[in-house]
């Protein structure tokens, strides 16, 4: 019973964190309408800088607290509101996604790039001199009864200022309609502006209470607080009183499994994957409405044609080919990643681009297709890559029953959910038996993967990987792009766009979505084991929730829609990484910083980047002499890098230049006529015979 | 006997009744108008009669058969469709591919182009092939939602507001092109503001105020019917 009781003071501490965490997330989700994923990543930057004010700089820890609640973090919620969020807030709810993952993972680059994960923070609790109250057989810390008086505090505070406030009345009335709200005389944007403010600090006010509890490191940190997101699920982030009620379940039930799930090797991953269990089944669970309205802008879904895929894979194998001859064994090592990372990129293109059905745990599933391939095709057995494919697959088919229930930014979160209980317990659980097929995945530790047997011959050298590795990525684009082009690529962007019409005409939601994230894990899978054979050992970590963010981050930044976002994204991550890491270690997490604010800055374009250079490049293509001009110049740069006649770099900068250069004069020969607006035909341009019946054609269509 | 037959149906919001036993028919090769005010629970039932809620009490006979527990994509298979009052185009598309998507979850899959063509041709949509369906007047896009149900030969087509937006030119062609799918004996049941094209077009007339039936009947009877008169323009 002591101990019980003992287990019922933690719960109820930790409960008192995630509620007061819970509620600024529910409080910029109702008033903003945006769910911030980087909502435990700013407490964990305020837990780090009030340990680098109170610890580091041995500032009094008044002053510290003050200067973090209020001046950091509310200058954060500013700059969140006004930078970030208010650009996007007119486009969809992908973009509001996208944005805030984009934080999420800037926040915690920039932390381990500030504060070296290597070095301990110890950060003490509050009031530790003194000794514990007790409360007969149990004993509460004076920590645990500040975080518990905070969290009342927090909600009497919060109540006060909606019901009673005309701020309040302000944020609650911008809730339902942001429009009717301004024409009504209050101002949302102030309303917004409050609620980021307040949302930041009280997430702020969550880490500085649960980091003396657990180690400071900026990952752990942010994740951990994936417990308050279940307790924001409870109140079906609009209810402040059942957030509050879903914190104290959650507390409690994370404090009763650490103290009494049984010990044994299976259930240590358990007990750390719970809370995202718990977010995953409170996520189906509880029925939710859609985040406010549909997308107010529809991006197009670029339709790629025939010859332009051809065209695509066959540059695809030829940059492969390029760097295998230009680059030396040890870059071919660094830079072989961009093409099985971006067979992996590509698996969002049918799932997020076509479907509109945003995953975060793709990484996670690649990271099954390579340690099933490390396993069954431990000595290159080729008919074990297939397999690989069809397992992760199959893990992907799983992930779409509860999909079906899941839309937008729900089904983002449950993805995240997914990948996090993977990494943390699947991927950690020894070998076991399922009906007498033995299972094993990374054992605890890592494995090796090699390549695989193909007509003979063992690939296992870097370059062979590479070529194999372009190969398939150019075979999934040309897949990838006859998908978008025939029945199945209309009819996933038709149900993205209306399930209603799409079920009402006969449609099978459940057939669609399971066949969509099965054949995207498929490709994933695939992607997963061509870069584990480059890996040579696969470890549980690199396929973790935060490693797999960028990858999605650069995905939607190339454009989820477009099939060269595959290619994009490989070099767009796998090239800055490597040129930083020549830096030094310390450039590591600036590469992901960057690439967390191209996210930033790239939600504002959300057609991405890839459909905008192949229309750029599309002017010199048909060019045919320019063309055959930039064929010639890169066949003379690259015979001269390959033959050591100069230097690779240098023949890459020509290369560059002369593509620009014929670019440009593709643009200019091909420079269309200004477009004059009809009422000044004849004034600001010559009358042109054909007018009168363009006239004449627009007025009876009219 | 009718070809679809809503039975007793109720809905409720929370508490508040949206559909009271509604009880309304629609015959093969007749137009059948089901009007009143707004919120009177019309677009409701047509989210019972395709599926997309289940009642709390009634049932849906379509051709004989209990639908009522069936899932919408059957009972497209049974040769129900409809169109919405609020747009559901897939704005992302084209709109022959609008007209192609529909077309091949049907049974004639390989002849969906040519279906799909033959359609847009006979709604006059065929210069608007290729445009962005988001991009369309909501005129021309209701139209569209239209053409997409036909390209799957309905047996029965709810038409939610189809003539919404517009003109009176258009809604004359539009009065004929219900007249003809009638003719070719599909049944038509039409939810619709447009007074003068539900009297013009219609068989037969259910009028719904607040979630119940107040009147049935032919168009002329109910144009002078006191109970549809009051629920219109409120009692004296």
């Amino acid at each position: 019973m002591d101990q019980f009781l003992a287990f019922t003071v933690v719960g109820l501490s930790t409960a008192a964190i995630y509620a007061v965490i819970g509620s600024g997330l529910v409080l910029t989700h109702t008033t903003a309408g945006v769910f911030n994923f980087a909502h435990g990543a700013a407490g964990m930057l305020a837990a780090f800088s009030y340990w680098q004010l109170a610890v580091g700089w041995e500032w009094p820890v008044p002053l510290a607290l003050a200067t973090v609640l209020l001046v950091l973090a509310p200058a954060f919620g500013l700059f969140v509101e006004r930078v970030l969020m208010r650009p996007v807030q007119a486009l969809g709810e992908a973009e509001r996604l996208v944005m805030t993952v984009a934080l999420l993972t800037g926040c915690i680059a920039l932390a381990r790039w500030v504060w070296d994960p290597n070095t301990a923070r110890p950060l003490a609790p509050f009031f530790a001199d003194r000794s514990a109250i007790r409360l007969g057989p149990a004993s509460m810390t004076w920590h645990q009864a500040v975080t518990m008086a905070v969290a009342v505090a927090v909600a009497a505070a919060l109540w006060f200022l909606l019901h009673r406030t005309r701020a309040g009345t302000e944020m609650r009335a911008s809730v339902d309609d942001r429009a009717l709200a301004g024409l009504t005389g209050a101002d949302p944007l102030r309303a917004g502006r409050l609620a980021w403010t307040l949302g930041i600090q009280l997430a702020a006010v969550g880490g500085i209470l649960i980091a003396p509890t657990v180690a400071l490191d900026a990952q752990q940190l942010s994740l951990l607080i994936v417990s308050a997101y279940t307790a924001a699920v409870f109140g079906r982030l609009r209810s402040l009183p059942l957030t509050f009620l879903g914190a104290v379940v959650v507390g409690l039930l994370e404090a009763y499994l650490a103290g009494y799930l049984p010990r044994n090797d299976f259930l240590p991953g358990l007990r750390l994957a719970a809370p995202a269990l718990l977010l995953l089944l409170a996520l189906l669970a509880f029925p939710h409405r859609r985040l406010r309205g549909r997308d107010r802008r529809l991006v197009r879904v670029p339709l790629p044609t025939a010859r332009g895929s051809l065209v695509f894979a066959g540059s695809v194998v030829l940059l492969a080919v390029v760097l295998v001859t230009v680059l030396t064994e040890d870059a071919i090592i660094s830079y072989g990643a961009v093409f099985s990372l971006g067979v992996i990129a590509l698996s969002f293109v049918p799932l997020a681009g076509f479907t509109g059905q945003i995953s975060l745990c793709q990484l996670s599933i690649a990271g099954i297709g390579a340690v099933v391939w490390g396993h069954l095709g431990a000595h290159g057995e080729l008919w074990a890559l297939p397999v690989a494919v069809l397992i992760a697959a199959g893990v992907g088919a799983l992930v779409a029953l509860p999909a079906l229930r899941l839309s937008g930014v729900y089904l983002a979160l449950g993805t995240a959910a997914f990948a996090v209980i993977l990494d943390r317990w699947v991927f950690t659980l020894p070998a076991f038996d399922v009906f007498g097929v033995r299972v094993t995945l990374f054992d605890q530790g890592s494995v090796p993967v090699t390549g695989p047997d193909l007509f003979g011959w063992h690939l296992t050298s870097p370059t062979q990987l590479l070529l194999l590795a372009a190969v398939l990525l150019a075979l999934a684009s040309l897949a990838v792009a006859a998908l978008r082009r025939g029945r199945i690529g209309r009819r996933l962007i038709a149900l993205r766009d209306s399930e209603a019409a799409f079920a009402t005409l006969g449609g099978r939601l459940l057939g669609a979505k399971v066949a969509v994230f099965a054949l995207s894990a498929g490709l994933a899978g695939l992607g997963g084991a061509l870069y584990g054979m480059q890996l040579q050992t696969v470890t549980a970590e690199q396929f973790n929730l935060v490693a797999g963010l960028p990858i999605f981050l650069i995905a939607v930044i190339g454009g989820l829609g477009a099939v060269g976002t595959g290619l994009f994204a490989g070099l767009a991550f796998v090239v800055p990484t490597q040129l930083f890491a020549e830096l030094g270690s310390w450039a590591h997490d600036l590469s992901t910083l960057l690439i967390a604010l191209a996210g930033m800055g790239l939600a504002h374009s959300p057609a991405g980047v890839a459909p905008r250079m192949h229309a750029e490049w599309a002017k010199l293509a048909r060019d045919r002499t320019l063309f055959r001009a930039l064929l010639g110049v890169l066949a003379l740069c690259w015979l001269l890098a390959a033959t050591n006649a100069v230097n690779g770099g240098l023949a890459l900068v020509a290369a560059l230049v002369a593509a620009l250069s014929l670019n440009a004069r593709a643009s200019a020969r091909r420079q269309p006529a200004p477009d004059i607006p009809v009422e000044w035909w004849g004034l600001r341009r010559p009358w042109k015979p054909e007018d009168g019946e363009v006239l004449s054609r627009a007025t009876a269509a009219s | 006997m009718p070809l679809l037959r809503a039975e007793e149906v109720s809905v409720s919001f929370g508490g508040r009744r949206a559909l009271d036993t509604v009880t309304v028919a629609a015959e093969a090769g007749r137009v059948t108008g089901l009007i009143g005010p707004n919120g009177a629970g019309k677009s409701t039932l047509f989210d019972v009669i395709s599926g997309l809620r289940r009642p709390l009490t009634g049932r849906v006979l379509l051709d004989g058969h209990d639908i009522t527990r069936e899932s919408p994509a059957r009972r497209a298979r049974r040769g129900l469709f409809r169109t919405f009052q609020h747009l559901e185009l897939f704005g992302r598309l084209t709109v022959r591919d609008n007209l192609l998507v529909a077309a091949e979850l049907g049974p004639g899959r390989l002849q969906a182009a040519r279906t799909a063509d033959r359609v847009l041709d006979r709604l006059g949509l065929t210069d608007q092939a290729d445009a962005p369906a988001d991009a369309l007047p909501t005129g021309v896009a209701r139209l569209v939602e239209v053409a997409r149900a036909l390209v799957l030969e309905p047996k029965v087509l709810l038409l939610d507001e189809p003539a919404a937006g517009q003109d009176t030119e258009e809604t004359g062609r539009f009065a004929d092109l219900l007249r003809s799918l009638a003719a070719e004996g599909t049944a038509v049941l039409l939810v619709e503001h447009d007074m003068s094209l539900v009297m013009t077009v219609c068989d037969e007339v259910h009028v719904l105020d607040l979630g119940t039936v107040v009147a049935s009947g032919p168009p002329a009877r109910i144009r002078h019917d006191k109970t549809v008169l009051a629920a219109y323009l409120g009692e004296e």
